[in-house]
C-alpha cells in the first residue's frame, strides 16, 4: 500500500504558523516535513537604528515569549559597548526572565498541549468526588474539592449541550490515543480554568518592572524600574512585596497543581516514552547568570552540549561553530545552496520558488520553509527544556538530578525515556519547578542588595553614544523558555549595521540541510512515530507541541548588504 | 479569557439567567456595566440599555484570524482585568476560530472557519491580528496553504463589524517599518467596503478590546473613532495629558539620566525620550495588567506604540522629541500630539514645522492614503537626548 500523503496546516496551539506535512504507511509516519509559513525581515529593518532601541524592535519578534529577545538584544549591545550592568539590574533581569519561564511554560502544558493528551468531553462521564479523590491523593492544593469539580462538570456538560462549541468545534473528542480516565481528564480542565486565572496574575511582576506586559520595557545598561524605598513611583515595600506573593503564589501552583498534574497524566501514556525522540544532539547556551553575564559557571542552567545522548561527557559550547544553510530555504545565498554562513557573515536573499497559492503539498519541493537550518559543527540540535535539563543532568546539577531522579521513579522508567516527546514535555516541568524556586534566591539576593544599601539599576557611563568606539561589534545568548537563543550585533558610528539572531525554532523546525539530515521536528516525527488516523492527526500535534513551537521567532533574514565583518567577538 | 469553558453558556441562556445561574447578583452587573460605562465614556442615562441589551444577548459568532504577527495581542487580552466578569463578557462570544486555543487542527479548523462563516452570514464579528504582507503575491504569510490577504478579504466579506486589534492589523507595525521587506499593510488596506475599527497598540491593553466589543453587541455600532480609526473611549487623550507625572514636567523637573535622583523621585521622563506629548493612549488610565502599572509608572519613557508609524517615527526612543514646550505654551503640544495621531508620512522633526502645516499634511494624508503603506516614512532622527 502507498503512503498516505498528510498535511496539517494551520497546526493551532502554538506561536505564529507552522505547516507539517507527512507521509504515513499502516499507521506509522514515514517521513515529514516542517514549513514555516511566515516571513517578517525583522532583522533588515534593524539596519541604521540606534542599537539602544534595538531591544524593543527584536522583542517584537515575539509576544509569547516577550522578555527573551529584549535581553538577549540589550546583552549584545551591551557586550558591543563594553557596558556591565550593575547587579540589580541582572537580578530583576533574571526575576522577569525567570517568571516568563514559569508563565509560558505552565500556560504551554494547560493551554497549547493538554488537549493532546486530555478528552474534555471524557470529563463528562467523571464522579466528582472521585475526581477529589484522585487530586487529593496526589496535591494538597486546596481547590481540589468535589464541589469544585462538579461545577466544572456541569459547565462543561451545558456548554457541549449548547451546541456552540467555539474553540472546541472539530477537536478529536473520543479519539483511541486518549487515555485518561473521565476523573483526570476532569481534574485537568479544571486547572485548565485555574491556570488561566493564575496566569494573568503572576505575570503582573513584569508589569512593575517593565511597565506591562505583553512587552515591557527594557534599557541598555539596566532596568528602567529606579529604587527608592521612600519613593511613590518607584521599586518600594509595597512593590516588592507584590512581587514576593507573586513568586509565592507561582512556586505554590507549579509545586502543586502544574507538576502533579504532568506526572499523573505521563503516568498514562508511557508509551510515549519511546516516540519521538529524533534528533541525538542537544544544545543549551546556559542562563540566569548569577555573576557577571559572561561568567559562565555561574550560569543556574549551566552551557554545554550532549553529543549522540552520550551523558558522559558534556562539550564546550563555541557560538563560532554556528553556521546556517539554506538549502531547503525560500533564499539565496551569493555562493550557493550548499554553503553555510556564520551570523556574522551571514547573507539573506528571499527568493519564493515554490509553488503558486493556494498550496496542495510542498513535500514534492525541493525548498519549502521560510526557516533556514542552524547546524553546529555541521550537527542538528535539539535545544529547549529537554536540551536544557540533558547538560544539566550531565553536568551534575545537583537540584536538576534530583528532580529528574524523582520523576524517572515516579513514572518507573529509565534515563531512555527522556529522548521522547513524553520526555520533552516532563523536561518543560522539571525545569519549571527548578525555576519557580530559585526565583526566591534571586528575589532574597535582590531584597538583600537594597538593604545594604546598594539601590543602582543602571551603568550611565557608555549611554550617550559619544562614548561608543566608532565600529564594535557583540553577542548576546539567552537560553530561552524554547531553547538557545543568540543575537549578534554590529555597530558603526552610533548605528546599527548589521544585527542577527539565531533562534530556538530555527533550531528545531528548520528543514533538511544539504546533506538532507533533517531538523529536529522532522527527526522526532519521523522515531517510531504512530499515526492511526490521518484525518485526525492528534499523534502529530502531541509531538509538535512537545517543541513547544514559536514560527514567528523562527524566522528571520540578515543585512542583505554583504558587508564585510570580522571575526566574532565571544569570550 | 476568550476561553469559553471558562464560564460556559448554556446556548438557549440568556445572559440574564446566565449571571444568575453563576450567582452573580443584579447589582454586581448593573455595577460592572458602570463600570465599562465608564471606560467608554458613557453617561449614566445610558446605562439600563446596556444592562437591558447584553442581558438579552446570546452569543454572537467571533473568527478571529491570525495574520502576520507575534501573537502579542492575543496573549494582551488572556491578561484582561476583572477576571470574573470580565470572563463572562468575553463569553457573550462564541470564539469559532482562533488558532492559539482551538483544540483541533489542520482541516479540521479550517471547516470550523468555513462552517460559521456560512451559519452566520452577516452576523459574525471578524476579530485581526496581524499585518497582510502584499509584496510578491502575497507569499510571505499562508495559512492552510492560502494568503492571508485572501483569507482576510473571505472572511471580512460577510463580516458584521471588523475589529483590527494592535498596531500589525492597524497599520503593519514593526515588519512595517523602513524598509518593509514584505509590503505589510494594515487591513484597513484591503477591507476597503466597511469600516475598521482600530484598538492601537503593541500591544493594546486587552480591556479596550473588550470594551470594543461591548460597544459593537450593545449599541449595534461601531464606537466613534478618531481620524486613526480608533475608538475615542481610549484614545480621546494624550498620554502627556493625563500623566500622573505631568505636574514634574509643568515645574520642570526631569529625568536627566536613567537612575538618577530625579528618576528616583518620579519625575517627567520627558528627557529621556518620552513621546506622552505625542501618543493618544488609554494607558494612564486603564493602566496594564489587571491595573497594576503601566510603562512611565515603571520609570521608562513612552515609545509611542499607539501611534501610526511610530517604529519610524518615534524613534530613536530615547531622542527627545522637539517643541514641546514647557509651562504655558500648552497649545503646541496639542498640535504636535494632532499631527501624530493622523498618522501622515511625515517624521517627528518635520512636526516642529510651522502651525498652518499641520492641516495641510493631514489633508494630504487623508487624500492619498496608499503612500503612508507603499512607503513608509524614513527615519527621522530626533535631538539628541543630552542637552
Amino acid at each position: 500500500m502507498a503512503a498516505t500523503r498528510v498535511v496539517v496546516d494551520p497546526i493551532t496551539r502554538i506561536e505564529g504558523h507552522l505547516r507539517i506535512e507527512a507521509q504515513a504507511d499502516q499507521g506509522r509516519i514515514t517521513n515529514a516535513w516542517a514549513t514555516s509559513t511566515q516571513f517578517r525581515g525583522i532583522e533588515i529593518i534593524m539596519q541604521g537604528r540606534d542599537p539602544r532601541d534595538a531591544w524593543a524592535f527584536t522583542q517584537r519578534i515575539c509576544g509569547v515569549c516577550t522578555v527573551v529577545h529584549a535581553v538577549a538584544s540589550c546583552r549584545a549591545v551591551e557586550d558591543a559597548l563594553g557596558i556591565q550592568i550593575p547587579p540589580n539590574a541582572n537580578l530583576i533581569r533574571n526575576l522577569v526572565h525567570g517568571m516568563q519561564f514559569v508563565q509560558d511554560h505552565v500556560i504551554h502544558f494547560y493551554h497549547l498541549h493538554a488537549l493532546d493528551w486530555v478528552d474534555v468531553t471524557s470529563a463528562l462521564k467523571a464522579d466528582p468526588a472521585a475526581t477529589a479523590r484522585l487530586a487529593a491523593s496526589l496535591s494538597p492544593w486546596p481547590n481540589n474539592s468535589a464541589t469544585w469539580f462538579r461545577e466544572v462538570k456541569e459547565r462543561v456538560a451545558k456548554f457541549v449541550a449548547s451546541g456552540q462549541l467555539g474553540i472546541f468545534t472539530n477537536g478529536y473528542w473520543g479519539h483511541p490515543a486518549y487515555k485518561l480516565p473521565p476523573e483526570a481528564n476532569l481534574m485537568a480542565v479544571a486547572h485548565y480554568l485555574e491556570a488561566l486565572d493564575w496566569q494573568r496574575d503572576v505575570i503582573r511582576l513584569h508589569t512593575i518592572f517593565g511597565g506591562k506586559n505583553p512587552h515591557p520595557n527594557f534599557l541598555v545598561g539596566g532596568m528602567a524600574s529606579a529604587i527608592n524605598l521612600d519613593g511613590t513611583a518607584t521599586i518600594n515595600a509595597e512593590r516588592l512585596t507584590d512581587i514576593r506573593d507573586m513568586i509565592t503564589r507561582a512556586q505554590r501552583f507549579v509545586e502543586q497543581v502544574y507538576f502533579p498534574d504532568l506526572i499523573a497524566i505521563a503516568s498514562f501514556y508511557k508509551d510515549w516514552a519511546a516516540i519521538g525522540g529524533g534528533v541525538k544532539n542537544y544544545l543549551a547556551v546556559g542562563e540566569f547568570p548569577e555573576g557577571n553575564v559572561n561568567e559562565y559557571d555561574k550560569l543556574y542552567l549551566p552551557r554545554g552540549i550532549i553529543l549522540d545522548r552520550d551523558l558522559s561527557t558534556v562539550h564546550p559550547f563555541d557560538p563560532a561553530k554556528i553556521k546556517e544553510f539554506i538549502t531547503s530555504s525560500w533564499y539565496e545565498y551569493e555562493q550557493g545552496d550548499t554553503t553555510g554562513l556564520h551570523p556574522y557573515e551571514g547573507e539573506t536573499k528571499p527568493k519564493y520558488d515554490g509553488p503558486p497559492t493556494p498550496w496542495k503539498y510542498l513535500q514534492d519541493e525541493r525548498k519549502y520553509s521560510w526557516l533556514k537550518s542552524p547546524r553546529y559543527d555541521d550537527l542538528p540540535m535539539e535545544v529547549g527544556p529537554l536540551a536544557r535539563m540533558l547538560v544539566a543532568y550531565a553536568s551534575g546539577h545537583e537540584e536538576a538530578r534530583a528532580l529528574i531522579g524523582d520523576v524517572l521513579g515516579k513514572l518507573n522508567v529509565g534515563p531512555a525515556a527522556l529522548y521522547s516527546t513524553l520526555g520533552r514535555t516532563a523536561a518543560r516541568g522539571i525545569e519549571t519547578v527548578l525555576l519557580a524556586r530559585r526565583m526566591n534566591t534571586w528575589y532574597d539576593a535582590f531584597v538583600n542588595r537594597i538593604k545594604s544599601g546598594d539601590t543602582q539599576t543602571f551603568t550611565k557611563d557608555k549611554w550617550e553614544p559619544e562614548s561608543w568606539p566608532a565600529q564594535a561589534q557583540g553577542y548576546g545568548y539567552l537560553d530561552a523558555p524554547r531553547g538557545a537563543l543568540g543575537h549578534w550585533v554590529q555597530i558603526e558610528n552610533g548605528h546599527i549595521s548589521r544585527y542577527q539572531c539565531v533562534v530556538p525554532s530555527t533550531w528545531n523546525a528548520g528543514p533538511r540541510d544539504p546533506q538532507g539530515i533533517a531538523g529536529p521536528y522532522e527527526a522526532a516525527l519521523t522515531d517510531n512515530h504512530p499515526l492511526v488516523d490521518p484525518e485526525r492527526p492528534i499523534e502529530i500535534l502531541r509531538t509538535i507541541h512537545s517543541f513547544d513551537p514559536c514560527m514567528a521567532c523562527g524566522v528571520h533574514v540578515l543585512d542583505a548588504s554583504g558587508r564585510l565583518v570580522t571575526e566574532v567577538k565571544v569570550q | 479569557m476568550f476561553n469559553p469553558t471558562s464560564h460556559p453558556w448554556v446556548g438557549d441562556e440568556t445572559l440574564a439567567k446566565h449571571l444568575k445561574r453563576r450567582g452573580v447578583s443584579r447589582r454586581d452587573f448593573l455595577e460592572w456595566c458602570g463600570s465599562m460605562g465608564a471606560v467608554l465614556g458613557l453617561s449614566q442615562s445610558l446605562l439600563p440599555k446596556i444592562a437591558q441589551q447584553l442581558a438579552a444577548l446570546r452569543r454572537p459568532s467571533v473568527i478571529w484570524l491570525q495574520l502576520q504577527e507575534c501573537t502579542g495581542c492575543v496573549e494582551s487580552v488572556l491578561r484582561t482585568a476583572e477576571p470574573t466578569i470580565g470572563d463572562l463578557v468575553l463569553d457573550l462570544v462564541s470564539l469559532d476560530y482562533q488558532h492559539t486555543l482551538m483544540a483541533g487542527a489542520g482541516t479540521a479548523v479550517e471547516k470550523a472557519l468555513a462552517d460559521s462563516m456560512a451559519a452566520n452570514k452577516g452576523k459574525y464579528v471578524l476579530i485581526v491580528t496581524g499585518s497582510v504582507p502584499l509584496s510578491d503575491g502575497g507569499i510571505y504569510c499562508t495559512i492552510g496553504g492560502r494568503t492571508a490577504k485572501e483569507i482576510v478579504e473571505e472572511a471580512a466579506r460577510d463580516a458584521a463589524a471588523v475589529i483590527a486589534v494592535g498596531a500589525c492589523a492597524h497599520w503593519g507595525s514593526v515588519q512595517a517599518a523602513r524598509p518593509n521587506p514584505t509590503g505589510a499593510v494594515g487591513i484597513n488596506k484591503v477591507i476597503t467596503d466597511k469600516p475598521v475599527v482600530n484598538i492601537a497598540g503593541c500591544p493594546p491593553i486587552g480591556d479596550v478590546v473588550t470594551a470594543t466589543i461591548v460597544h459593537f453587541l450593545t449599541f449595534g455600532r461601531l464606537p466613534a473613532m478618531d481620524s486613526e480609526g480608533r475608538p475615542l473611549f481610549a484614545y480621546g487623550k494624550r498620554i502627556h495629558d493625563q500623566c500622573p507625572r505631568r505636574a514634574h514636567f509643568d515645574a520642570g523637573q526631569y529625568v536627566e539620566i536613567f537612575d538618577d535622583e530625579a528618576a528616583r523621585k518620579g519625575w517627567c521622563l520627558y528627557k529621556v525620550g518620552c513621546k506622552g506629548p505625542a501618543t493618544f493612549s488609554p494607558c494612564p488610565i486603564f493602566l496594564w495588567n489587571t491595573r497594576t502599572s503601566w510603562p512611565i509608572g515603571a520609570g521608562h519613557p513612552c515609545i509611542g506604540c499607539t501611534e501610526p508609524f511610530f517604529w519610524d517615527t518615534m524613534t530613536p526612543f530615547y531622542g527627545r522629541l522637539p517643541n514641546v514646550a514647557g509651562f504655558g505654551i500648552e497649545s503646541k503640544v496639542d498640535l504636535i500630539g494632532a499631527s501624530l495621531a493622523i498618522g501622515a508620512t511625515a517624521g517627528v522633526a518635520a512636526h516642529a514645522l510651522a502651525t498652518g502645516l499641520y492641516q495641510l499634511r493631514r489633508n494630504r494624508a487623508a487624500a492619498a492614503p496608499d503612500t503612508a503603506a507603499a512607503a513608509p516614512p524614513p527615519v527621522v532622527a530626533t535631538t539628541k537626548s543630552e542637552d
